[in-house]
This record gives C-alpha cells, structure tokens and sequence, in this order.
C-alpha cells in the first residue's frame, strides 16, 4: 500500500509506453505525483507530453507498466476489472473537453446518467440531477437537449455530471479549452466553488494559463515525467 | 440504462429508421417468398386434401407423386374391396386433357373421373350447381379459377373481357362435348390448369383410349381401424401400394423439391432476403454502435460495466428487431390479403411466421455481437482522445 494518510493520488515511479519495439513510445518515464483530499492540482506542459496519459492511469482508465498508482489508496492493477470499474464509478467524476454528453438525452438525463450506472432508480436519479444542474446554475434549463445549450453551459452540465454522484475524485481533461475566457473562467468558479466541496479533489489538464491562478498546485509536465510542482503560476 | 439506450437508438433518427428499413425489408422478403412456397407447395397436393371422405389412396407401386399416373386394371378396385378392414372402395379417374375452347385455341385440363355410383372424390365446395347433377348426360363441374380464366369464352367487343364460363355453357374435350353443370371451389394446382370433374365412365370416354384406365382406388377405413396397418395390408394382399393420404401429400411434396427447381429458386429469394437484410440492418446497427463510440466510452470511464453495456445492446437489438420483424411480417400478411383473389400462392402459417422471428433475431443478434465486440473491448480512455 503507498497511500499515506489525507492523501487522495500516490503515484511513485509510474511508467507507460505504448506500442513496442521500434515503434515504442514512452508516454511517462517514472513520474511521481502526490495530490491532496481537497487540492485542485493543475497539470501543465506541451503537448504530448503525458499528461492525459497520467490522468488516464489515474482515473483507472489505462493501465500502467511501472510504478504504483493509488486512489484514495487503492491501486487500481490489484482489482479485479470489475471491482475497479464500480470503484471508478463511485469514487471519480469526469470532466471533458469535448463535454461528451450524450445528444438525445436532456442536461438532467445526462446528470443523471452516473447514478443509474450505479444503480439509482431512474425518477430518484433526475430528481438529485435536477439539484445539481441547479447548483450549477442551469436549474432553468434540465429538459434541454446538449444541441440547445452553449459551450459554457454544456460544461456547467458536464460538471454537475462529474459531481452528481458524489465522487472524491473529479479528473477534468482540459476543461476550457472550447470556451472563451469569460465562460472559462466562470465555469473555474464553479469547479472552484462548487466540485470541491466536502474536502474533494481536483486534477486538472490544462494548456490554458489563464486559468493557472484557481489552482493550489501546478505540477509542470515535461517528455513524460513531472518538472517541477509549484505553489502558483508565477514559480512555473 | 434501459431508457438511455433507448433514447440512443431513437435519437440518431437515420440511422435507426436505416436499421428498421433493413429488418423490415429481410422480414418482409423471407416471410413473404417462404409463404408462396408454402402456398405452392400445399397445392401440389391439393387435390389430396380436397377429397375429404377417404383416407387412404391405392396406387401402382411405381407412383411417385400425385400427377405421376400409371393407370391399373379396373378389376383391381374389387381386390381392394376386398382387404379386411376396408369400409369401402371408389375408383378414380385422373387425367390430363386437351379442351377446344371457342376461340379455336388449346387448353390442358386436369379431368377427375369420380365413381358414378357415390361420386366420391368431388369438389369440397359447389358455388354453383351440384355435384348430383354430374348424373345428367355429359356433364362436367369446372372449378371457378379455371371458368373464369383459361376456360372463358373470349370476349364479345374485341378490347372487353373474356366472359366466364357459366352453367349451360359447352365445351370441347377430346372431341367430345360437355355440358358444364356446375362451378366448384377447389384448391388450385401447382400448374394452375383448370380442373374439371365428372363421372369415372365419361371421363375414361372423354381420355384417349388406353388399356388400364383405373388410376387411383379411393379407400375408406373401417372405424376403428388402424390406417397405416391397413395400407400394410392391402400392399400384402393386393401387390398395390396403399398410402394414407398424409403420407400421399407428403410425398407429392417431396417429389417436388426433389426433382423441380422450385426449392431451390425460391430458397435463393429467402436466403437473398436474409443476406441483403443482415447487410444493411448489421451494417447500420454497427455504424450506428461506432458513432456512439465515444458516448460508450464515457460510460465505461463512469462506472459502466460490460455487462450494462451489453444489456444497452441487446435492448436496441431487440427493440429494432421487434420493430422490423413487426412491419416485415405485417407487410407480407397484407400482399397476401389483398391478392388473396388472385392466381398467388400464399399461405402464412404460424410456424413460418416464427421461423421468420428467428431469422430477424438471427440478424439482430449477430449485428448486436459485432457491435458489442467493439463496444466490449473499447478502451475508456479514448473519452480523453479529443
């Protein structure tokens, strides 16, 4: 076990290559990563240089070759898939670049698709979707279809998704980049304000520097291992 | 889940109306070409089944099927009289004749000769006239098909219809005149040639003359008997060949799938209908499963698991199917409604119409395993791919 106490991601020495042979690409080269119950940590770096990767190992989307990787200290490779899939189901939220709501479902239905993956009856499941779709100020817009909604209000929607049902986890893969900066940030507040409620944490992608101030840790990516982790934009 | 897979499938309005078109289609062919079969089929005997009263036929041993005649000596009727356990006997006449018609022209009928004593073998239903007046000199029944088709008179003005031939009216077979005395309904024939009956004496004067002229004897069991025992028997005493007239039916079918190529063309429809409809239904439920990649991904990375995902499948499957299936079917039991007064062959029984449900499921479950496969083995983290 490499969890430590209050501590929600333990990476130490993760690998990843894809492919093999001549054509093998070493995505991430022993990276070590710690993020804190509550933190919003904030990955940063050129592309292609691994952070989607790490976020996918860390939210057990991918498996890594090397190294231990624990959420919220439990290491995704020990579970069965499974366990590992209910466990991703209950303990992470997913925040898209691309929104990645479902087209013919309306903002509640999309809410409340995480729960009745988890076995919420589907009345019970709109109803608390309607709450959070409220929370995130989208309370007047829950039978909208994804095609009627704007950008920023398809991710206000994809937030409360990421949070409906309660996860300790939100991993979010670049979740401004389709917006202009005013929705950008506002949607930030709402991250900021709203998903890390109740001591959550928060693991953000990001190219957007103008973001770079909401979060409590920047760690700096480069060539598949971690540069440098800073306290705020201005160290970077 | 059940809803939003539901929602999914509906929701690309395309592609699911492209999926139904293809079920319904497949549906529509398999059901609606297996049903002229069948109906094709069940008149190659019709002629058995119409003659209600006897159970059993008597043959020469050499008969394969229905219209295979070869005629026995007409003492022989008396030797099958004579089996135990037969209640009684009728010969039968059976024989393919040449009429005149008014025109000048030709046309082959099938004449039955009946015992002129019972006049057991007639048509099961009169719609004009009676079998008894068959008694009255030179009198035929012609069946209604053949009256008001290759047997009617042609037409008074030169562009009107041909006039059907009506109780009164004469006719010309084999250069003797017959005088119809009644129309009858009937199962039609395989060949669609008019059917004509009269008495067992007329019709032998009616057919060239041949030495044996006795084609069928015509038996009834006693009540209680065992009727494939009494086949048995009367083959041992008699040297003939005694079918019941099941077996007799089953065989004339046989005979016809053996040796005409109507199996064959009409199972190349079938199975083209099947083909083309697993083509488009399969390609575009897999299309359609491959767009919603990245929507299945996403349940994947949120906690779905194979088995809910499957269940999404199979539900969408199952839906298209009912649908297709539904409208397939509905399809070909209307042609055949509304041609049910013309020359087709239809016929739709409860077994082809679940044959037909497990062909539609044939192709719903291999589009859904093509789909799932993909769906099972996707990798969530493509939801990261933008």
């Amino acid at each position: 076990m490499v969890a430590q106490r209050n501590m929600a991601v333990h990476c130490r020495g993760v690998t990843k290559t894809y492919g093999s042979g001549d054509a093998a690409v070493q995505a991430l080269r022993g990276i070590d990563l710690e993020v804190r119950e509550g933190e919003l940590m904030m990955l940063v770096g050129p592309s292609g240089c691994g952070k989607t990767t790490l976020i996918s190992v860390v939210a057990g989307i991918l498996d890594h070759d090397g190294g231990q990787c624990a959420v919220f200290g439990r290491n995704f490779l020990e579970m069965a898939p499974k366990e590992r899939t209910q466990y991703r189901g209950r303990h992470i939220g997913f925040v898209f670049q691309a929104f990645n709501l479902i087209p013919p479902l309306t903002a509640a239905e999309n809410v409340a698709v995480p729960l009745m993956i988890n076995g919420m009856a589907r009345r019970a499941a709109l109803r608390k979707a309607g709450e959070l779709l409220g929370r995130v100020e989208m309370g007047n817009r829950t039978g909208s279809l994804p095609a009627e909604l704007s950008g920023g209000q398809q991710q206000r929607v994809a937030i409360a998704r990421a949070m409906v049902h309660n996860p300790r986890l939100i991993v979010c893969d670049e979740p401004t980049s389709a917006l202009d900066h005013e929705t950008g940030h506002h949607v930030m507040e709402i991250l900021r304000s709203i998903a890390m409620n109740d001591g959550r944490s928060l693991i953000i992608v990001t190219h957007d520097a103008r973001i770079f101030g909401f979060a409590d840790r920047i760690a700096k990516m480069d060539d598949g291992h971690i540069e440098k982790v800073v306290n705020s934009a201005g160290d970077l | 889940m059940n809803i939003v897979a539901l929602k999914m499938l509906v929701g690309d309005r395309a592609k699911y109306l492209g999926i139904i078109t293809g079920l319904t289609f497949a549906s529509l062919l398999i059901t609606q070409q297996a049903a002229i079969f069948i109906g094709l089929m069940i008149r190659t005997y019709g002629s058995i089944t119409d003659m209600g009263y006897p159970d059993i036929w008597v043959m020469d041993p050499k008969v394969q099927y229905l219209d295979d005649v070869k005629p026995l000596q007409d003492t022989q009727l008396y030797r099958v009289r004579s089996v135990p356990g037969v209640d009684w006997a009728a010969p039968l006449f059976k024989s393919y004749i040449r009429a005149r018609l008014a025109d000048g022209t030709f046309q082959t009928c099938i004449v039955f000769g009946l015992d002129d004593a019972t006049l057991i073998g007639g048509p099961p239903e009169m719609a004009e006239g009676s079998i008894a007046d068959l008694r009255r000199s030179d009198a035929v029944i012609v069946d209604e098909v053949g009256a008001t088709t290759k047997l009617a008179r042609p037409p008074r003005d030169p562009d009107g219809p041909r006039v059907p031939l009506k109780v009164g009216d004469s006719i010309e077979l084999n250069d003797h005149r017959a005088i119809v005395v009644g129309i009858c309904r009937g199962s039609r024939t395989f060949q669609s040639q008019p059917v004509i009956f009269t008495t067992y004496s007329r019709a032998t004067e009616f057919a060239p003359i041949e030495r044996k002229r006795l084609c069928f004897v015509l038996v009834k069991a006693e009540p209680g008997q065992d009727k494939q025992e009494l086949c048995d028997r009367i083959g041992r005493l008699t040297g003939l060949t005694a079918y019941t007239k099941e077996r007799f039916s089953r065989m004339t079918v046989v005979y016809y799938l053996k040796y005409t190529g109507v199996a064959i063309n009409f199972g190349i429809a079938v199975a083209l209908g099947f083909v083309v409809g697993a083509a488009i239904a399969g390609q575009t439920f897999y299309n359609f499963t491959l767009d919603n990649l990245r929507y299945f991904g996403t349940f994947k990375a949120m906690g779905a698991t194979n088995a809910q995902l499957l269940g999404m499948i199979v539900l969408q499957a199952l839906l298209v199917g009912a649908i297709g299936y539904g409208l397939g079917v509905g399809g070909a039991a209307g042609i055949g409604y509304f041609l049910r007064d013309t020359q087709l062959a239809f016929r739709l029984p409860w077994q082809l119409m679940v044959a037909s449900a497990g062909a539609i499921a044939l192709i719903c479950t291999l589009s859904a395993i093509t789909s799932v496969r993909k769906v099972i083995r996707l990798e969530p983290a493509i939801v990261f791919k933008s």
